[in-house]
């Protein structure tokens, strides 16, 4: 089990001003560039620490918001493929949809490869709904954009005979010619985050690494089940390496104080999905039959039934507690040995996986409480993991 | 509904009343809210009402995406039912639809009516001239489109699953015409000169989606074309007000 730890550098200073909405129309008056150098710093260290420890790297990225700084996923990226040594790092990702050059991302991964000497793992992302208006990228031909960008951005990476040409529907250029190339061949791995066993099927049939976020007991067997199904049918068997789970974790000494460190994440939770519903369904962004519920109102309902503890209880993530999130599986939190029960049980739930995505900063925790979080997991779990291959 | 050459892009085409013919262009939403116009028109002559190839139900080739294409499409159209001299309808998105057949074919277009629409930019980059109403809240985007919201707004309660998905997949098709630039050729300002069919543009006197002024500056735009408001209306004055909407048609086209 290969784990890493993830951060979204949330600006949580801003959030007690917020309104209805933590995204998209924030002003950035409310963003004190002091205050967010030095957690900048701060979230960069923490992931420093993870060379140490032995623990993977994960980044990702947002637009227009105070609950994710990281605009530029590739930019800490750029910071820690030479302050760590040893550890890989995955940036989950890169919205491919909505950058408006491929070529600069084949660029950006590549040089990351060669700087980081092969520890890139590159994703691939669609964004959520809420990136839309940020980037204003048209919503309705989103996916065709993105497979387009993503087929483009890997023939660049593994041409090495010098300019080919690309006349496609969204991205035109007569001469890609990438310099540097990739360090590791044919090209780094490929991630995509999936929320639906339909796209973890599109995943499966590429060869592509998914990961699941906030999908939690009762929505990620059916992600992990479709994908082992449609590469079966591809005449491959998915490995568990091909499957990574995200989980908000917490350890601590105590069970009391591993449930207070993952309480404190969960704001994470809490805050993400805060959006003006205009923002979260973008025309064209899913299908008629699901926009049609959202038009009609339903969005807000369909979206809170959709997580549940494993006694089939909804939950609202915007309230959730600790005890409700780990019966939903999104966090996995106390003592070492509490954090091993809950994610090995989560582990049999699920049919395995090879990647534990693990939220060990987020929210209001404190680098402290951060930096213990992740030293404790290290020592007291990370070792027993082993045995799950 | 008829199918027509199905070598063709294929259209769904709705046709009504008898008469001299009159096509109409409908707008990006709230089709639906149309049908007593479309039954108050047909009263007089023939309606002919494609849907948009990508709106509603209607099949959209991959490689069909910009709203000259669509305006192509129609243009094939009136040469496919031999309609020499026609009327032209259009409303909103469906206004910048029956630009870009003017600017194309200025002798195609029979007489050539703008309600409401959309599709020209005059303003400076810093400035809207059409409102992004993609950042609107649900109650906002119903009072920027309509005057009397407690009235013409739809009630989607109402609606059935079929209709309801024809909602949506209106509302992703216009954004896939009409996203970026937003809802406007920036060209075809320089164009507008072309237009020789006579030309009448109504507006909604309460439209908040594209204000009056930008009708009055289209209507001076077009050589010859003449401004008239419609009272008590929004960005839809044939959904809030089909009579004198009606009206000013017929009366404009019997001249």
């Amino acid at each position: 089990m290969h784990v890493w730890h993830f951060s979204e550098m949330a600006y949580h200073p801003a959030w007690p001003h917020m309104g209805e909405t933590y995204r998209v129309t924030v002003p950035n008056r409310l963003y004190d560039p002091q205050i967010g150098a030095d957690l900048y710093h701060r979230y960069l260290d923490e992931w420093a620490l993870c060379d140490e420890l032995g623990i993977n790297i994960m980044t990702n990225e947002h637009h227009a918001t105070v609950t994710c700084a990281d605009s530029v996923c590739t930019i800490p990226m750029a910071i820690l493929a030479r302050e760590t040594k040893k550890v890989r790092l995955l940036a989950l990702g890169m919205p491919i949809a909505n950058r408006e050059n491929p070529i600069r991302v084949a660029e950006e991964y590549s040089m990351l490869d060669v700087i980081s000497r092969g520890r890139i793992e590159m994703g691939f992302v669609k964004g959520v709904p809420f990136e839309i208006s940020p980037a204003n990228s048209n919503p309705a031909d989103l996916m065709e954009r993105f497979w387009e960008a993503h087929d483009l951005i890997l023939k660049a990476m593994t041409t090495h005979d010098g300019p080919f040409s690309w006349e496609g529907t969204h991205f035109h250029y007569r001469s890609v010619n990438i310099w540097p190339r990739p360090w590791q061949q044919p090209h780094p791995p490929v991630w995509m985050p999936v929320g639906s066993p339909g796209s973890a099927i599109e995943a499966a049939e590429r060869g592509i690494v998914i990961g699941t976020l906030n999908t939690g007991w009762a929505r990620t067997p059916g992600i992990f089940d479709a994908y082992r199904k449609k590469a079966a049918e591809c005449g491959r068997s998915a490995k568990l390496h091909d499957l990574a789970y995200m989980a908000l974790i917490g350890v601590g000494r105590t069970r009391e104080e591993g449930w207070r460190r993952a309480d404190q994440i969960l704001d994470y939770s809490r805050t993400s999905g805060i959006v003006s519903p205009q923002f979260a369904n973008p025309p064209g962004y899913v299908a008629p039959k699901l926009a049609a519920s959202a038009i009609a109102g339903g969005l807000n309902t369909a979206r809170a039934t959709r997580l549940q503890t494993r006694d089939g209880k909804p939950i609202n993530p915007r309230t959730v507690g600790v005890e409700d999130a780990i019966g939903a599986g999104l966090v996995f939190a106390g003592t070492p040995d509490d954090v091993w029960d809950q994610l090995k049980a989560f582990y049999d739930h699920v049919g395995g996986f090879g990647h534990l995505l693990m939220m060990g900063q987020g929210g209001h925790i404190s680098h402290d409480d951060t930096v213990d979080n992740l030293t404790l997991f290290s020592q007291e779990v990370l070792p027993r993991l082993a045995e799950l291959g | 509904m008829a199918q027509t050459d199905p070598n063709a892009v294929p259209l769904e085409i709705e046709t009504l009343g008898r008469g001299t013919p009159l096509l109409f262009l409908h707008g990006g939403d709230y089709f639906l809210q149309n049908r007593p116009f479309f039954d108050r028109l047909a009263r007089r002559r023939q309606v002919i009402i494609p849907r948009h190839p990508g709106f509603g139900g209607a099949a959209r080739p991959d490689w069909f995406r910009t709203v000259g294409d669509i305006a192509y499409r129609y243009l094939d159209l009136l040469d496919e039912r031999g309609l020499d001299e026609t009327v032209v309808v259009g409303a909103s998105f469906g206004g910048w639809v029956a630009l870009e057949m003017a600017v194309r074919s200025p002798a195609r277009i029979g007489r050539l009516v703008l309600i409401d629409s959309l599709g020209v930019k005059f303003s400076g980059r810093e400035a809207r001239d059409i409102a992004d109403i993609h950042v609107l809240s649900a109650d906002e985007l119903v009072r920027h489109n309509f005057a009397d919201p407690a009235r013409f707004a739809p009630d989607y309660a109402k609606y059935s699953e079929p209709e309801m998905e024809a909602v949506a997949a209106d509302r992703a098709a216009a954004v896939l015409y009409g996203w970026r630039p937003y809802m406007h050729d920036p060209a075809l300002v320089h164009w507008l000169h072309r237009i020789a069919a006579p030309t009448l543009v109504l507006w909604g006197a309460e439209d908040r989606v594209v204000a009056p002024d930008y009708g009055e500056r289209l209507a001076a735009a077009i050589p010859g074309a003449r401004f008239q408001r419609i009272a008590g209306a929004g960005h839809h004055p044939q959904i809030e007000n089909p009579d004198a909407v009606a009206e000013a048609i017929e009366g404009f086209t019997a001249e």
